[in-house]
């Protein structure tokens, strides 16, 4: 493969035209005005498959500035297909400057994972969402669905949340674990693992999610209140595998299991790569 | 009329709006912007309108800044409207028919009007402002305090605004609560 052309004048500055980019912005302006509520957008069709993050890609096509520096994330890893291909493209319709490390990129565009690295004012994390309707799947019908959030009617989401205690002994929801936002509006935070849920919460940094298939875009401010849901005698765990790091010996960072061979050998490492080389090289 | 745009569209507009969404994000922040010299606007206020103004938007603007109004079009190309339909509203606090501009419906909040407020000085004291995007408490000097207080009860409903002073610009979202300070 080629590397990124550097000034491919070709394109406009981040790809988008003007037009599509101030759509956009609209939108964001009002996510971020009424936090976890979806605002609709136009979508774009954009040179890369739905599902491979054409939401978060025109949300930080829309965002960026030519004085940005942007970190690519897919699962926690900066080095896997997803994540170099967005890289590359922002390289080259943009010329952005990039990095792998969490603490030195202004916007990060993250595939499922906040980064184990606490971040600060100032940066913005762009999330790629697939379906961004936390009722969709109990309730196809989107005019229902629009319905419910207008009425606050969300007890559908606990009788589910109820119907898993009742199966399982406890809350089997492990990722897109649904939150209630600012008391008000609930909200699917993307497939994170609900390890991740407790970031969301009074995080410094602004988020913003972007589903291209769906159009639909939400934010979080900084310093917005976020409750995952629960019950009084089941509170809400943010759950892991339980072992430390192979590589690092993290004990507080979320795990990936890798399988090692055909003998049922396996090694849990940290999904988030930068956080796991930078304590490696402390 | 034909000056005071922008001269690098993609790369001035992108500057302009992350001063726009992080004054938004971070109610009572003030921002610095640059690029427009509409006549008869700031040019926080011009900017504001080159990054979010074009053919797809309704304007209201106040009759004292009608000198502005050729302006407007030739670099945005948007329409002007009544206030009932306006998307985007400029004007001195006093011009501004607060009560008429769309507030959102309950099944789309979103549809509501964008208020640029022209202030003739922005500084981080006045009224208190708590709420989303803000870590303890700030302060900016709002025009007054009852009006942005009532706004905030209508949540999820509600105006949005920024306040535009020379080449600095704050915003305030429905969802920050203002107190007299």
């Amino acid at each position: 493969m080629n590397a990124p052309q550097k000034n491919t004048t070709e394109y406009n500055f981040a790809y988008l035209d003007e037009d599509t980019k101030r759509m956009i912005r609209r939108a964001l302006l009002k996510a971020v005005a009424i936090p976890g509520y979806q605002v609709p957008f136009a979508s774009r069709e954009m040179p890369m498959p739905y599902g491979w993050g054409t939401g978060g890609v025109q949300v930080t096509a829309a965002c960026l500035t030519p004085d940005d520096v942007l970190k690519v994330i897919d699962q926690g890893a900066d080095d896997t297909t997803n994540a170099v291909s967005i890289r590359k493209f922002f390289q080259r319709t943009a010329d952005v400057d990039v990095t792998e490390r969490t603490a030195d990129a202004t916007i990060i565009q993250t595939r499922h994972r906040i980064p184990e690295a606490a971040l600060t004012e100032g940066q913005i994390l762009v999330f790629q969402v697939p379906i961004p309707e936390p009722l969709r799947f109990l309730e196809p019908r989107e005019t229902e669905t629009r319905k419910m959030h207008e009425l606050e009617e969300y007890g559908l989401m606990h009788v589910k949340l109820y119907e898993d205690i009742a199966k399982h002994g406890q809350i089997a929801t492990a990722y897109a674990y649904p939150v209630k936002v600012e008391g008000r509006y609930v909200m699917d935070p993307s497939p994170i693992p609900k390890f991740d849920n407790p970031k969301l919460s009074d995080n410094p940094a602004l988020m913003l999610f972007g589903a291209g298939r769906e159009q639909r875009i939400y934010a979080l401010p900084p310093h917005t209140k976020v409750a995952s849901l629960d019950f009084e005698d089941h509170p809400f765990e943010a759950s892991k595998a339980n072992h430390n790091c192979d590589i690092c010996g993290a004990g507080d960072t979320y795990l990936d299991e890798v399988i090692t061979d055909d003998r049922g050998s396996r090694m849990f490492v940290c999904s988030d790569t930068d956080h796991c080389r930078t304590r490696q090289e402390a | 009329m034909l000056e005071g745009g922008f001269t690098d569209q993609p790369r001035q507009s992108a500057t302009a709006f992350r001063a726009a969404l992080d004054a938004m994000a971070r109610p009572g922040t003030i921002h610095t912007v640059a690029g427009a010299q509409p006549p008869a606007l700031s040019i926080a206020a011009g900017v504001l309108l080159l990054t979010l103004a074009d053919r797809t938007t309704s304007l209201w603007l106040a009759p004292p800044l009608s000198a502005a109004r050729d302006w407007i079009t030739f670099h945005t190309g948007a329409t002007f409207s009544a206030p009932e339909d306006a998307q985007i509203a400029i004007g001195a606090w006093h011009d501004l028919p607060v009560a008429r501009f769309p507030i959102g419906r309950p099944d789309y909040p979103d549809r509501s009007a964008t208020l640029i407020v022209e202030m003739p000085d922005l500084t981080a004291t006045g009224p208190r402002l708590t709420g989303p995007g803000i870590k303890d408490h700030a302060n900016l000097s709002l025009p007054e305090t009852e009006a942005f207080r009532m706004n905030a009860t209508a949540f999820p409903l509600g105006l949005d605004f920024f306040f535009t002073a020379g080449d600095r610009l704050a915003a305030l979202p429905r969802t920050t609560k203002v107190e007299a300070a």
